[in-house]
């Protein structure tokens, strides 16, 4: 990909070609505001979603990510219109949508389950949209043929959906969606069944996909490594909450939760007591008597009792245990190919891991039962709220 | 399916003797009223010789054509009107909001197969009496076809449930996220996935209604004699194996029916 195409890109908050872009206040293609969703009556009462209140902007890849039960395809379902918001508003280029049935939102869905029509061929399957839209026969074939293309599956369009495969099935699902020409492409956890490499394979293609149609996706799923490599920001959500909405980057080296941070990736948490705090670094005390350095979220004063997190390729092992951070005892040496992980149980009984990149030069240099000291990153420690 | 729990009945004690009893007991009752249809013989009971005298002489038979044609007009009938009913009843009974009322509508539809049959045509016959005698209203062939409707519905509904509720709801989901109204996403998706369930539950209506002999007695009146009927009326005169030869067609009509419902059945569970 060269610069030139670049250029031609929406802007857009994010990383892009191993380039951070600025966040650029863009207009919001779907703003949720205050919504409430509850299931059951009386004491069997459920809140599936508990007030949440989320911007989406134009062009946006964004990602609703959170553990199964967390309210995103609830939320997902409010925005297509398959259920109805209990509270709230939910406006969609500053119009409110909420109360539309689905047919009459300029929203499309690929569904887990694809939904294929299986009466239908590939191609029929692709113009139903157009044609309940009542477009002319000739534009449905347009457009038919050009989604068709899209999405490479050209020579299968007379094909019943029961003859394709999975992962074919999914780019029909995907064609299907984008044909209408949506304000905002829907996507419920559309390659949770598809293998390993295919999803690798489809994960690339949605990215390619969401930049040639320039359609904002809004993107389900409860795969952080999925969220982490396609998304422009990422709204994390518990229990019916969005905990942390960010870029990536930010979800990932500034979460802003405990869970956000336990969810995504892994973490050593550290308890301890602030001792002192001075311009966003609060010095705290841990278990063995240590003192760590450790920064906290604007948002946030942390005080008494707190816990530290520490990314385990955000600390390094070095030989002596005394000029450590923390200092404790190697237990065990987990070798991964491109990494290695070091298990170490501090002097204060905690246990921390310690990832280390391998390179051809480096040698394993340290032994279960060493004694050992770890060194944070600058700003590799950070204090979350539980 | 290398199930170790999995225990071959064929190993089990006494299968073979049990199976091929239980078949010979259902089966070879049929298989000599079809054999003695192809007797040229006038006895049912005496075999004289191979030939489709009687087929030639049930063809021809007058009475035999009337009751073929009047038990044809109810069964149509009957299956159309009933089949419409079964598949509305359960479209509401499944895609609708559950309503009060749901459960005991499911039994209603249903107890046409619990009663028996006896009762339901003594109820059908007193029924058609008291509004003849107060109304002086007689559908004729149309009091059958009334009949035959109401017990052909749950024979129809089964099926057709079934098939409703196997059905992907996401698909109607996914009609209604493309532009697609209410009437449209059922105009052209669910229906059309409901054809086979449709059909099969049609060909049991049909089956049922053609071959009913109970209500059917109480309620035809003159020159309403369906098949059925007529074989009844046969064999309390001296009988012959024209009576045979009737049979084996009403029989491969039933079986042709059973076949399509089983064959539709089963593309569907492809």
């Amino acid at each position: 990909m060269t610069i030139e195409q670049e250029r031609n890109l929406p802007p857009r908050a994010g990383f892009l070609n191993g380039v951070i872009v600025p966040e650029q206040p863009g207009k919001n293609a779907i703003e949720v505001r205050r919504v409430r969703k509850v299931f059951g009556t009386g004491e069997a009462q459920v809140a599936a979603l508990d007030t949440v209140s989320v911007s989406i902007r134009e062009n946006e890849f964004f990602t609703l990510l959170g553990p199964s039960g967390c309210g995103k395809t609830t939320l997902l379902r409010l925005i297509a219109g398959f259920d109805f918001p209990s509270a709230g508003e939910i406006l969609l280029h500053g119009q409110d949508i909420a109360p539309l049935p689905p047919f009459k939102r300029p929203v499309n869905t690929v569904f887990q389950s694809y939904a294929l029509f299986p009466h239908m061929t590939v191609a029929d399957n692709i113009g139903f949209g157009l044609e309940m839209l009542g477009k002319p026969k000739a534009e449905i074939k347009a457009r038919v043929g050009e989604m068709l293309k899209l999405v490479k599956m050209e020579a299968l369009s007379g094909r019943r959906t029961s003859q394709i495969s999975g992962g074919q099935q999914q780019r029909v699902a995907l064609a299907r969606a984008l044909a209408p020409q949506p304000k905002v492409l829907l996507l419920d956890e559309p390659l949770s069944a598809l293998d390993y490499k295919l999803r690798k394979e489809m994960q690339i293609e949605l990215k390619r996909l969401q930049h040639e149609t320039g359609i904002t996706f809004i993107f389900v799923t409860h795969d952080q490594e999925e969220a982490l490599t396609m998304s422009d920001r990422i709204a994390v959500m518990s229990a019916g909450k969005i905990l942390q909405v960010g870029s990536p980057h930010d979800i990932y080296d500034r979460p802003a939760e405990r869970f956000v941070a336990d969810f995504i990736g892994e973490t050593n948490f550290l308890k301890g007591t602030v001792v002192s705090k001075k311009s966003g670094v609060a010095t705290v005390k841990i278990a063995s008597d240590a003192m760590v350095a450790a920064g906290f979220p604007d948002s946030f004063e942390p005080s008494g009792e707190v816990t530290v997190v520490v990314r385990p390729e955000h600390a390094d092992l070095i030989a002596d245990a005394a000029k450590g951070t923390v200092a404790g005892t190697l237990s065990n040496v987990v070798y991964f190919g491109t990494d290695t992980h070091y298990h170490v149980k501090l002097d204060g009984g905690d246990d921390f891991i310690v990832r280390h990149q391998n390179s051809r030069s480096s040698a394993v240099a340290f032994e279960p039962g060493a004694k050992v000291g770890i060194v944070f990153e600058d700003g590799g420690a950070r204090i979350l709220r539980d | 399916m290398a199930d170790p729990r999995t225990i071959d009945i064929k190993d089990q004690p006494g299968f073979r003797t049990i199976a091929i009893i239980c078949v010979g007991v259902l089966y070879v009752p049929i298989l000599i009223l079809m054999v003695f249809s192809f007797n040229t013989g006038s006895l049912v009971t005496r075999w004289e010789g191979v030939g489709l005298t009687w087929y030639g002489s049930a063809l021809l038979n007058e009475e035999f054509h009337a009751a073929a044609e009047n038990t044809l007009i109810i069964s149509v009938s009957a299956t159309i009107i009933s089949t419409i009913c079964a598949t509305l009843a359960a479209i509401g009974m499944t895609r609708v909001k559950p309503w009060r009322g749901l459960s005991a509508a499911f039994m209603v539809i249903n107890l046409p197969l619990m009663v028996p049959e006896i009762i339901t045509a003594v109820a059908t016959l007193s029924f058609f009496a008291l509004i003849a005698g107060a109304f002086g209203l007689n559908f004729g062939i149309g009091n059958l076809i009334l009949a035959h409707t109401v017990f052909c519905i749950p024979f129809a509904y089964m099926p057709i449930r079934a098939r409703l509720e196997d059905m992907d709801l996401t698909l109607e989901s996914a009609a209604a996220d493309l532009y697609a109204t209410p009437w449209h996403a059922f105009r052209r998706i669910t229906l059309p996935l409901l054809v086979p369930g449709i059909l099969s539950g049609a060909a049991l209506a049909f089956i049922v209604s053609f071959d009913d002999f109970t209500i059917t007695q109480l309620v035809a009146g003159p020159g309403q004699t369906t098949l059925p009927l007529y074989i009844w009326n046969q064999i309390r005169r001296p009988m012959t194996p024209e009576i045979n030869a009737i049979s084996t067609i009403l029989l491969l009509v039933s079986i042709l029916f059973v076949s399509v419902s089983f064959l539709i059945a089963r593309r569907r569970s492809k």
